[in-house]
């Protein structure tokens, strides 16, 4: 039910945009009032909750050490597990961001007869994720080519190692077939593997599915329905864009304003999401403090002022079970009146 | 309530209606409502232990009552979704780490089979990530805009007494033990989850007794035990009986002592019951035999802290007696003894709660010299540390021969390992002190497995449930069992010496359970000792 309602949303929004854009003068809305809107809500929206999160502080350095902290000397230091300088926290966090390295540990354990309980290295979904995230951003880098003016040569060098293989006339990207099959993974084992089925949410679909729907659509323009792609025109409208002097010249075709209005929804989509966790993840109090919570005194901002049962408190309770015992004490026993 | 027997149980988990083990819930998890009967909860909190401790300055523990979780009625107070929303509202102001958390998550399920809960009972709530979207659907809710638009279809649902009763349930079904946030890409921390609906929870006057006596006797008497000073020092005392007796060497000790050098602490459970006494016996040897100046208190006679799992506010009035003692006693600085959680505390909390406590120095031993500069801030130095540093100078005389009894493995307590770091001095020691080996490397380590009964679950009425998270440690050291022969199992934990002995009783009826001073103890030669043929170290009787 859930992912079917992701398709019939992303279904509805293809719609939307190729019926509307069909209608006189909507080409301005698709082609260019969407996309500042939804620039203007993912913007703004980013930073908002980027704001929101920052305004809370971290009272208590509660940081998960994946490995022998920093000790005695003749204890060897994981460093990266357990940082305990800055420099150790931007390196862990680094692994953390670029290589997904929490995933990689992942595991998969079984139940069997006995019982006996096995955990094997599982790695799929490390390595799902990897395909996904790299196509992704290789493909956004790639955009770049259309809003600036004049192309920035690395630009080109990062196509032309995203399209290594030659294949195809255009040129296929590796990272547009990687963010298809990305998707396709990822979606795939949201219905096959049984926890994750169980536990996934329309919101966990519906971004999948959209942003599947963006990769075929840009893949149909580039490859397929190539009638009114003219790129010098679209080049001009998506310059334009950027320089606040949006124009559409010559008619430009349904499939591109489809594409376009999909990204517009995900990226005004994005702030309200789970997709967040691309700037959540640097923020996460668990992997971005120093494991030196001992050596150097964390401030709580809100530290509540508790003063524990207080010693006189306990004595005065205890005072004569104390001097019984031989129990050192503040205050001697006073002499009860008929002695 | 009757525990299964063993082979029943071992078939219930492998066979059992678990989603761990293939079953799939045929209904959407926000359509099964939680069933409480006798042996699936604690116990909740008695009335007079409650109201002494709302009595207590700085803390807040209203609505006292009798209640059950069984009853329809749980007797909340009037406007309680009010009181639990604002709660909310103030610890998502107060914690990044909640807001980070509720907002950042993806379901993809890397925590799932990483939680010994979820391994033991197959219950789908007992994933990590859906132990969090209980709370995460009611923030949804009320706190995002995808949330008050879609409802339902964004995986929102409102406050209700059931959504309240499933918290009582799955967060007591949560060990913080923080395996999860090992695994989870974004480092998403159930325990912080859990925390935060135990805290919302006592708001409404929600808790179980087996955290809230140890809490106000720990308040009252300075431990959880509830051991009275004199109490206190006959325990030890007899300790130092039984070390006199077993080695010919009588231990010397003081208690609230002014002017000595060192404050230890340690959890009182290391002074009340077996196996944890041989642990102190360990340490009093220890101290022996380097004729440290220390003294005990009775006042500070708790390691642990049941604040931790009831809410911060607690954690701190508890753990204030810390350096409130050592100032009074005006010592130099704390040595403190094998304990998981209160680790946690010391690690993690002490400093920023109580501190500074710049009327201490920073650790030196006075043996070795060795400044303890990992510890310069808190002034507080793990009985492991300590050790290992006095073996790494050759401070101490190690007869390895006298543990040959014994084959040991080594249990990574979760925060030690996870919340601190402190791996491979225990290791270290182990090595000059007994033949030992590893478990499997997925349950050791950073990797470790819960006992299954730590934040205060280690009460008997939920045995099956404990049997069942303490599956995945009990099977590990099966394993190596089987395997290499061993016989005893070491850690450096007071709440895993009581619950690991009942989970091996139950699971690995030939397997003990010690802490780690107590092979110390059994191996360290004291000068001038008469110590015969102990076939049982310090466990020989005599």
């Amino acid at each position: 039910m859930k992912y079917a309602f992701s398709f019939l949303a992303v279904i509805a929004l293809i719609l939307i945009a190729w019926l509307g854009s069909q209608i006189p003068g909507m080409p301005y809305l698709f082609g260019v009032a969407l996309p500042y809107l939804a620039m203007i809500i993912f913007l703004g929206g980013c930073v908002y909750k980027v704001v929101q999160w920052a305004k809370s502080p971290v009272p208590f350095p509660i940081q998960t050490t994946c490995g022998q902290g920093k000790s005695l000397d003749f204890i060897k230091h994981n460093r990266l597990e357990a940082p305990s300088t800055n420099g150790e926290v931007v390196a862990r966090m680094f692994l953390e961001v670029v290589t997904f390295r929490s995933l990689f540990r992942n595991t998969k354990s079984e139940i069997h007869e006995g019982p006996y309980i096995t955990y094997e290295s599982s790695k799929w979904l490390w390595c799902f994720a990897l395909i996904f995230h790299y196509s992704f951003f290789s493909i956004v880098v790639r955009h770049l080519r259309l809003f600036l003016d004049p192309v920035p040569a690395w630009i080109g060098w990062w196509e032309f190692v995203d399209g290594l293989f030659e294949v195809g006339a255009p040129t296929w990207y590796i990272s547009d077939v990687g963010l298809v099959v990305g998707c396709l993974l990822l979606f795939s084992r949201r219905l096959i593997t049984r926890h994750v089925r169980y536990i996934s949410l329309a919101n966990d679909y519906f971004p999948l599915v959209l942003i599947f729907a963006v990769a075929v659509t840009g893949i149909l323009m580039r490859f397929f329905l190539r009638t009114d792609i003219d790129i010098v025109n679209i080049k001009q409208l998506t310059v334009g864009l950027v320089t606040l002097s949006p124009v559409i010249g010559a008619k430009i075709g349904s499939i591109f304003f489809i594409h376009v209005f999909l990204v517009c929804v995900l990226i005004a989509y994005f702030p309200f999401s789970k997709l967040m966790h691309f700037a959540g993840v640097f923020l996460s109090p668990t992997r971005n403090l120093r494991n030196d919570s001992r050596a150097v005194r964390h401030i709580n901002p809100w530290n509540p002022k508790i003063l524990p049962h207080s010693y006189a408190g306990y004595e005065d309770e205890f005072r004569e079970f104390m001097v019984n015992a031989d129990i050192p004490v503040e205050k001697e026993l006073t002499p009860s009146k008929d002695e | 309530m009757a525990v299964p027997k063993l082979q029943q149980l071992a078939n219930s988990v492998v066979q059992g209606p678990s989603l761990a083990t293939g079953a799939i819930p045929t209904r959407d998890w926000m359509d099964i409502p939680v069933a409480f009967k006798a042996g699936n909860y604690a116990y909740p909190a008695k009335k007079e232990k409650v109201e002494y401790l709302n009595s207590q300055s700085g803390l807040s523990f209203p609505n006292a009552r009798e209640w059950s979780p069984e009853d329809e009625d749980w007797k909340l107070p009037a406007g309680w979704q009010d009181i639990i929303l604002r709660g909310l509202k103030e610890r998502l102001e107060k914690f990044r780490s909640l807001k980070i958390f509720m907002d950042c998550c993806v379901r993809c399920g890397a925590c799932a089979d990483k939680c010994h809960f979820f391994l033991g009972t197959g219950d789908p709530k007992n994933m990590p990530v859906l132990r969090a979207e209980l709370l995460r659907s009611v923030y949804r809710n009320d706190f995002t805009l995808a949330g008050k638009i879609l409802g339902r279809m964004a995986g929102a649902r409102e406050m209700t007494v059931g959504v309240l009763k499933e918290w009582f349930m799955y967060s007591y079904q949560c060990t913080e033990c923080r395996r999860c946030s090992v695994f989870c890409p974004y480092g998403i921390d159930t325990a912080e989850v859990t925390m935060m609906i135990r805290e919302l929870l006592h708001l409404v006057g929600v808790g179980i007794n087996w955290i809230l006596e140890p809490v106000s006797n720990s308040n009252r008497t300075g431990n959880h035990m509830g051991l009275q000073p004199h109490t206190f020092k006959n325990n030890v005392e007899f300790l130092v009986d039984d070390v006199e007796n077993l080695t010919g060497v009588r231990p010397n000790v003081s208690f609230n002592r002014k002017g000595a050098e060192v404050l230890f602490i340690t959890p009182s459970a290391d002074v009340f019951a077996e196996p944890g006494l041989y642990t102190a016996m360990g340490y009093l040897i220890l101290f022996e035999a380097i004729g440290l100046d220390y003294t005990w208190s009775t006042y500070a006679s708790e390691g642990g802290n049941f604040g931790l799992f009831t809410s911060n506010e607690t954690m701190k009035k508890l753990n204030a007696k810390m350096y409130a003692e050592a100032k009074r006693l005006g010592v130099k600085y704390i040595i403190g003894g094998e304990c998981g959680h209160m680790w946690r505390v010391v690690h993690q909390y002490m400093d920023t709660m109580n501190g500074p406590a710049d009327f201490l120095e920073v650790p030196k031993s006075p043996i070795t010299g060795t400044v303890f500069s990992n510890a310069a801030s808190t002034k507080m130095v793990h009985i492991s540390e300590f050790t290992a540093d006095l073996i790494k100078h050759g401070k101490l005389k190690l007869d390895k021969s006298r543990n040959s009894h014994l084959k040991a493995t080594f249990h990574d307590s979760c925060n030690p390992a996870r919340a601190m770091g402190l791996m491979d001095e225990p290791r270290y020691i182990l090595d000059h002190v007994v033949d030992w080996v590893e478990m499997p490397e997925n349950t050791i380590r950073e990797q470790t497995f819960c006992c299954g009964s730590g934040t205060g679950l280690n009460t008997d009425e939920i045995m099956e449930l404990r049997m069942r998270s303490g599956l995945p440690r009990a099977n590990a050291v099966k394993y190596v069992h089987d395997k290499h022969g061993v016989n005893m199992l070491s850690c450096v934990c007071a709440i895993d010496r009581a619950t690991l002995t009942s989970l091996m009783n139950y699971w690995n009826p030939d397997v003990g359970v010690c802490g780690i001073s107590e092979l110390v103890g059994n191996a360290l030669v004291l000068e001038g000792e008469t110590r015969g043929e102990l076939d049982e170290g310090l466990r020989t009787l005599l």
